[in-house]
């Protein structure tokens, strides 16, 4: 049994204690729930860094706002390690705490790849992102130069940025489809970083240059290609001299189709000339023009045949089926362009005309395959067609001169008519005036 | 004789040899400005051109956006002369409207509105309008992008009337828009109730013009002159007229067949330099040149509520100008009627020019 | 109100002149050149108004090709399609594809690629729509499955009427 002084300090006590508690369960109360309410967990390092006044330490932490990292609540630590509950430097970095600070460059691939290639962890974000890539990197340039020690290559933090990185279907992502030659070019481009490197840097310069640059920029058709198209984006390596139709065949499938087969696939890898890219360029593709074949100056099959030789001759030959094409296209559209002029209704003619347009780009696609007889089976039916638009043009012709003759002939009708009536009016006016003097 | 047989049975039960002898007795008086009594009478003549060759368009013409093109395509190459019927109908539309124009200004300036003849001039105002409704509403029908935009600049000129102006925009599209709505209702006027309202308006004209018989230039007033029979002589001269107006419009068919065009897209841009037709462009062009604001009203408002009271104007012109004692008055008329043709002419060249 | 229509000199008797007499001298010479003008008048005013009325008939009766529709159109017959090929008709102004399917059934679709507008064609190989300009390829159904075509090609609806396949707007 307490004792009366002892009851009255043991009440005093617990009189103050539910006082206290009166008050600090409910601040706890709050408290608990504040930090539960906050959609982000704690995280020291980025309440720190972005208080910073040197940029280098508070840029990675204002940037890691628009991180799709952080969009599924990961932070510095996932990747850096440390303690983000800690409110110190030391307590932060604690190496004992899994502190990794900044990576060095030769292990970026592995420090990416921490997640990255975990299947299974990954499975937890995205189950359709592929978990390969720093395999892949290591079977590119830049994974085998980066091997051997040399830092000056791409790891994932040149392409993809760090600390900012984005979705690859964000627009804003360095490797969105319109961004990524740019994003190549930061150091392909520059002559001063690529010294030492013994490839060229006006890839992009030309690229620009290229149809495909004009499709992806101008048009805004991203499925036109980029570096990372031929090149591969992980694994980015030169597709080899003997492979080059095949990744130029992944759209342009006909024409690598017709190439495979054709003698020049033979011909072009013994003298390692780079398949599709010894006539059309590699970087620089322009649109191709009928001046590239036959024998004229222009033509690429110069290069290497000569007057005489059986190559020349089909390229010649080739060369005249398509250029008798495209005169009978001339003709027939230039004679219906004249009926239309001319007031006559030629638009079913016109859209058969769809047929010969459409066999001059089957022939020109068709010279990949060498051979003249392949180009005269489309040419042959294209000839037809626009022989049957000519045609189509003179009946409109034929049938307005008809309109005008008919016209003419109307035209005589009506004014001899028009004279007779006149002719008539004066007659009866005569007989009337004659009637009315003799009244 | 068979024909009097004929003729006597008919005129026991339609009177016709009453309307015979009336037809007989009208006379066309003859002076300096006689040229321009074959007006009225070639407008009619166009007018009936344009009820044959319209109605032969009516057996294949479509009324829907989704045909409508196809199907004046269809009737300029398909069809045995449709060419022929569909140009001449559009041909016969303008010339139409140049005559009737030409019509109007020659009554107007010779007076052919003073008493007893008020009813017959409001009754070709009334007759102006619905002319130049036909037009509008029967440029559309071939829903190329020429007409659907020049619908749609239209009716948004129309909108722009204080009050009635939109619940009328929204009356004459169909809708908030130019869609196949339009289309179908600018039909329904076209083929029907502008067909029915010209037909009593231009009876009740014709009508009245043999009911008080061909009027006389003021200065010829009170003296004798010199008349011609319309039964035979006039009649066939205007026949000659008719004849000829025949030939000028299959010239203008085959020599210059109206365009197709190419089908109207509610969602592709105005072509560059739309202008509506020619007897459209005087008004097109003076809204043109008239400054944004204009006091603190719109200007072009202003622009179109100006159009507006001129029309109620012409309605009132022959209560206005009603005696031929007035020659002050006639003078004023004369002169206001000298600077409206030569405005309209003015801004329709320069419409053409810009 | 006076009637000023009615009255005033006039120029001439009608009714004689309807009987073709002359009222004076009914044999002055005028007579035969009168009778020729006639003549040549009605027989004139008659080619002439054929001339009008002859086109207008002609215009009157249908035409061979009947319907001028663009919503629906006989695009070919059952026997230019045998199974497992396609064929190209036109479609308004805009090129359609027939596909009769190996198990028989017709498909109709656009023929125009989404990509840049290449005509597309069947291949009976892989029985799937391809585009030749560069590698697009699109399902029986019109969907786009593979290379740069961004969107499906409209798909229409096949009817047969005996021999013919019509194809109309869905």
């Amino acid at each position: 049994m307490i004792s009366g002084a002892a009851k009255k300090e043991h009440i005093f006590l617990v009189a103050s204690a539910r006082r206290s508690i009166n008050i600090l369960l409910p601040l706890a109360i709050i408290l608990v729930l504040f930090s539960l309410a906050s959609a982000q967990k704690k995280s020291s390092c980025i309440e720190c860094h972005s208080k910073l006044e040197d940029t280098r330490l508070s840029g990675p932490a204002k940037a890691f706002d628009n991180d799709i990292h952080h969009a599924r609540g990961l932070s510095c630590n996932d990747c850096h390690g440390g303690d983000p509950n800690a409110d110190t430097k030391e307590g932060a970095k604690d190496p004992r705490k899994g502190y990794l600070g900044k990576p060095k460059t030769l292990d970026i691939p592995a420090y990416c790849g921490k997640c990255h290639s975990d299947a299974n962890l990954m499975k937890r974000f995205n189950p359709s992102l592929r978990v390969d890539q720093e395999r892949e990197y290591y079977t590119s340039v830049h994974g085998k130069l980066l091997k051997s020690g040399e830092t000056r290559v791409a790891t994932c933090i040149s392409c993809h940025s760090v600390h900012g990185i984005r979705a690859i279907t964000d627009p804003l992502s360095s490797v969105y489809p319109s961004n990524v030659a740019e994003t190549c070019s930061k150091c392909h481009a520059s002559a001063d970083y690529m010294r030492g490197f013994k490839i060229p840097s006006d890839q992009f310069d030309n690229y620009k240059k290229s149809v495909h640059a004009k499709a992806l920029y101008e048009k805004q058709d991203l499925s036109a290609p980029t570096c990372n198209d031929c090149h591969g984006n992980h694994g980015a390596t030169p597709p080899g001299i003997a492979s080059v139709a095949n990744v130029c065949g992944q759209c342009h499938a006909r024409q690598a189709e017709l190439f495979q087969v054709s003698p020049h696939k033979a011909a072009f890898d013994q003298r390692q000339f780079g398949e599709c890219i010894k006539c059309h360029s590699n970087h620089f593709i322009a649109k191709p023009g009928d001046e590239m074949i036959g024998m004229g100056e222009k033509s690429v099959c110069i290069t290497c045949h000569t007057t005489g030789d059986k190559g020349f001759i089909a390229a010649g030959a080739m060369r005249a089926r398509i250029d008798e094409l495209i005169g009978s296209v001339d003709k027939s559209t230039e004679i219906l362009n004249r009926a239309e002029r001319a007031g006559m209704e030629v638009s079913r003619p016109k859209f058969d005309m769809k047929d010969s347009t459409d066999a001059l780009t089957h022939a020109r696609v068709l010279i990949h395959s060498s051979s003249t007889a392949e180009v005269d089976k489309v040419v042959a039916p294209g000839l037809a067609a626009s022989a049957k638009g000519y045609q189509a043009g003179l009946d409109a012709l034929a049938e307005r001169s008809f309109r005008r003759k008919g016209l003419a002939v109307s035209l005589v009708f009506i004014l001899f008519l028009a004279t007779l009536v006149y002719l008539k009016v004066r007659q009866i006016e005569r007989h009337q005036n004659e009637s009315a003097n003799s009244a | 004789m068979k024909l009097d047989a004929v003729t006597s049975w008919l005129d026991e039960r339609l009177s016709i040899s009453t309307l015979a002898k009336l037809a007989s007795k009208k006379e066309v008086p003859l002076h300096r400005h006689s040229i321009w009594y074959y007006f009225g009478g070639m407008t009619l003549f166009l007018f009936s051109v344009q009820v044959v060759t319209g109605i032969l368009l009516l057996l294949y013409y479509r009324p829907s956006s989704e045909n409508a093109f196809e199907s004046v395509q269809f009737i300029v190459t398909e069809v045995k002369f449709g060419w022929l019927i569909r140009s001449i109908h559009s041909w016969s539309a303008n010339l139409m409207i140049a005559t009737l124009f030409i019509h109007m200004f020659s009554v107007f300036f010779l007076r052919a509105y003073y008493p007893p003849r008020e009813i017959t001039w409001i009754s070709g105002v009334f007759l102006l309008f619905v002319v130049i409704c036909f037009g509008f509403s029967g440029y559309l029908l071939p829903w190329n992008k020429l007409a659907f935009f020049a619908t749609k600049v239209g009716t948004e000129i129309a909108g722009v009337v204080p009050i009635v102006g939109r619940p009328m925009l929204r009356f004459l599209r169909g809708g908030d828009d130019v869609t196949g709505a339009t289309l179908t209702r600018f039909f329904g006027f076209h083929v029907a109730v502008l067909p029915a309202t010209a037909t009593v308006l231009i009876a009740i004209h014709v009508l009245l013009v043999q009911l008080h018989g061909m009027s006389v230039p003021p200065n010829l007033l009170g003296q004798p002159v010199k008349k011609m029979k319309f039964i035979p002589n006039f009649l066939l001269r205007d026949l000659i007229g008719w004849i000829l107006a025949i030939g000028v419009l299959a010239a203008l068919a085959a020599l210059f067949p109206w365009e197709l065009g190419e089908k109207a897209d509610a969602f592709a841009p105005a072509p560059a330099g739309i202008k509506p037709e020619w007897y459209f462009l005087f008004m097109f062009q003076t809204l043109k040149y008239l400054p944004a604001k204009i006091w603190k009203f719109d200007g072009e408002v202003i622009g179109i509520m100006a159009f507006n009271f001129t029309a109620v104007l012409l309605f009132v012109v022959p209560f206005v100008d009603r005696s031929p004692e007035n020659r002050r008055r006639r003078l004023i008329f004369n002169v206001i009627g000298v600077l409206a043709l030569l405005y309209i002419l003015g801004m329709t060249i320069v419409g053409y020019l810009t | 109100m006076v009637l000023s229509g009615w009255e005033g000199e006039s120029m001439g008797d009608i009714s004689r002149e309807r009987r073709g007499e002359n009222p004076v001298y009914p044999d002055r010479p005028g007579t035969s050149r009168r009778r020729f003008l006639d003549y040549l008048l009605g027989t004139t005013a008659t080619a002439t108004l054929g001339a009008i009325v002859y086109p207008i008939f002609k215009f009157m009766s249908p035409p061979q090709v009947i319907e001028s529709t663009e919503n629906s159109v006989v695009a070919a017959k059952l026997s230019e399609v045998p199974v497992n090929t396609g064929k190209i008709f036109k479609f308004g102004n805009k090129p359609g594809i027939i596909v009769r399917t190996s198990a028989g059934e017709l498909k109709a679709l656009s023929a125009v690629c989404t990509h840049l507008e290449c005509i597309v064609q069947y291949r009976p190989d892989t029985k799937q729509i391809w585009c030749a300009c560069h590698n697009g390829q699109y399902n029986l159904s019109g969907k786009n499955i593979g290379g740069p075509p961004p969107r499906p090609l409209e798909e229409f609806k096949v009817n047969t009427r005996g021999d013919d396949i019509v194809v109309s707007r869905s």
